[in-house]
């Protein structure tokens, strides 16, 4: 296997897409390297802090510009073991909070995927994430294992998501998922419930 | 032996979901026999989710609490993580709550915890430590750790085994740390691909408890979902007598993985080769032998965190510093695992050799390595550090150069103020 590289980041730069005027233009791509890392993500001094202070600086060390740029419905594209490092979950619920719609990698750190599927933020795997450029615009279909890249006029395979997982993010994560459970339960077993705390 | 042969990751997953045999693939739901988390991601982060939820912990029998990452708090914000988190574990009577004394992974075995054949989570990356002493163990984020312990239980993708085999012995002056910076360099941090690594051989078997420990600790820097050592005696006497758990609790022979179960992979290293490694900023996966680095010059040497800061790890510092003093312009700082692990290493006289080296003593806490409080690196720093992971901007300034290696030759390093390789000092 190769010596791994440090996690580098490309500017998305200001280019129009070609398809800005159209009725469903996806978002807008923002692509990190490989080994993208949860400090970069949730840096360590801030994370005393509540999450909107957290995204603030989210991706500041490799691209200042991110965190004040980025777009409701924007896409970040990484390459290798997206998200690895901490167990810290606000790393994904930072892109969450800045309005990032999906994930998409060539492959990510376990630990990182199952944090962010359990906040309700679609992570795919594409083995051709590289084909898909910074400034793009792409829109990521996780049920389907799509990626529309409207800038190119190209489709892209990822891999399924698992169905457990993808029951989670139609919930909307985990915790909307155990309120649902808890809820069923609720009905069926009410002696089943601990009270409030 | 069963019918299927089963590695050892295999069998403590089929007993937790209560079948005889797990396939490597399939998505089981064990119960869980302990959760542990800290003050990060511990109480500040759960009782929000549990207040919504109207739920409880499972079972506060097997919730651990232990404050590690907020100490020293040094500002309103740190001191009132620290106070939520007292405050939880008084109000809930929890008596599994450990404060200021020292870090999760360390404090959790000490405190006699663990067990071989557990099935366990923790809210932090480095929780397969655990599998040192034989337990399934491994690290989640706050909502999953939320989810484990309303529940009591967690799902997992039963994994392949990927064993690492280890022959020969260790030379004078190399350690586990060099074992895992060799593997982050020849693996990647990826190459476990989020599957059970297993180490063996005979310079494992050699291997104490807390150099285990590291190994296992660092099996996240290669991509581990957990890392694990078959136990043996090794594990039995240390928990034993370092842990005072019950010898009737511990079973050393039912958790062997069966010897013809199909494996993932199996790779061999040898260890009496194998070279000092260091790793340059910023990835551990930047190892190489110590010899790569010449003479590049720090100004700060660290020994500190649950990686490289045990008693055995401040102990191989001593070997080095032992009747030296630390070059002028450098600083040494140690920030020892645990209390447990400094009061011994005071009794011993090893603290005394690492102090009059002249080495600064930091709380027994996360210290720099986490980079969320009060040790933080500036820009232009050079700083060799015996810490698990030197990414970008993690310690400190983005500007600051994080070098990893051993205590030794952090030890090594703090004597002459460059990059030494130890074995030049112990020779």
């Amino acid at each position: 296997m190769s010596k791994d590289s440090n996690p580098s980041t490309q500017a998305p730069g200001s280019i129009e897409p070609a398809d800005a005027t159209s009725a469903t233009p996806g978002g807008r791509v923002w692509r990190c390297g490989d080994n993208l890392d949860t400090d970069a993500l949730a840096p360590g001094q801030y994370m005393k802090y509540g999450i909107e202070e957290i995204a603030r600086h989210c991706l500041e060390s490799l691209q200042p510009e991110f965190a004040s740029q980025v777009r409701a419905g924007d896409v970040v594209v990484a390459g290798r073991n997206c998200g690895t490092g901490s167990s810290r979950e606000q790393a994904p619920q930072a892109l969450k909070h800045l309005g990032v719609a999906a994930l998409v990698a060539k492959s990510f750190a376990g630990l990182f995927y199952r944090n962010a599927i359990n906040l309700g933020l679609p992570a795919v795997v594409c083995a051709e994430a590289d084909r898909i450029q910074a400034g793009d615009r792409i829109r990521v279909d996780a049920r389907a294992g799509l990626i529309h890249n409207h800038t190119r006029g190209e489709q892209l395979r990822c891999e399924a998501i698992p169905a457990h997982l993808l029951q989670l993010l139609d919930d909307g994560g985990l915790l909307p998922h155990l309120e649902r459970r808890l809820a069923g339960r609720t009905n069926n077993h009410p002696a089943a419930v601990s009270s409030h705390e | 032996m069963t019918a299927q042969p089963q590695t050892l990751a295999q069998k403590i997953l089929a007993r937790a979901c209560g079948r005889t045999t797990v396939q490597p693939g399939e998505i089981i739901v064990g119960r869980l026999d302990l959760a542990m988390t800290h003050d990060s991601s511990g109480p500040r982060r759960l009782q929000p989710m549990l207040e919504r939820l109207g739920a409880k912990i499972w079972d506060l029998s097997k919730f651990v609490v232990i404050t590690d990452h907020y100490l020293p708090a040094n500002d309103d914000d740190s001191r009132q993580i620290i106070r939520i988190t007292r405050d939880w574990a008084r109000e809930h009577g929890l008596k599994n709550f450990h404060d200021e004394q020292g870090i999760c992974h360390v404090v959790l075995p000490e405190k006699g915890y663990l067990r071989p054949g557990m099935f366990a989570v923790g809210g932090d990356s480095h929780s397969p430590t655990g599998g040192a002493f034989g337990a399934y163990m491994f690290g989640v984020g706050a909502t999953e750790m939320l989810g484990a312990v309303v529940t009591g239980e967690i799902w997992v993708k039963v994994p392949q085994t990927l064993l690492i085999e280890w022959s020969g012995s260790l030379g004078r002056g190399v350690s586990a740390k060099d074992m895992m910076l060799h593997l982050c360099r020849t693996l990647g941090l990826d190459g476990a691909d989020y599957q059970a690594v297993q180490y063996t051989g005979s310079a494992i078997s050699a291997l104490s408890m807390q150099e285990r420990m590291t190994l296992c600790n660092m099996a996240t820097e290669i991509g581990a979902q957990t890392g694990l050592v078959a136990p043996d005696a090794t594990t039995r006497d240390w928990l034993q007598q370092v842990a005072g758990v019950d010898p009737a609790s511990i079973d050393i022979t039912q958790w062997q993985g069966d010897a013809d179960a199909p494996l993932g992979a199996h790779q061999r290293f040898d260890a009496s080769s194998l070279a000092p490694q260091v790793a340059a900023p910023h990835s551990p996966a930047n190892a190489g032998p110590i010899g790569d680095h010449g003479h590049q010059r720090i100004q700060v040497a660290y020994l500190g965190a649950c990686t490289g800061a045990k008693l055995d790890d401040l102990r191989m510092a001593a070997s080095v510093l032992r009747g030296r003093r630390i070059a002028s312009g450098v600083r040494l700082m140690v920030g020892a695992a645990s209390l447990h692990d400094q009061q011994q290493a005071e009794r011993e006289g090893t603290l005394g050799v690492l102090q009059q080296a002249g080495a600064e003593l930091l709380p027994n806490a996360c210290g720099a390595c986490a980079g969320y409080g009060a040790y933080r690196f500036n820009a232009d720093t050079v700083v060799i550090s015996s810490t698990a992971r030197n990414f970008k901007g993690r310690m400190g300034s983005a500007d600051a150069r994080v070098f990893l290696g051993s205590p030794y030759t952090v030890a090594a390093s703090a004597v002459t103020g460059h990059i030494t390789d130890p074995r030049e000092l112990l020779a």
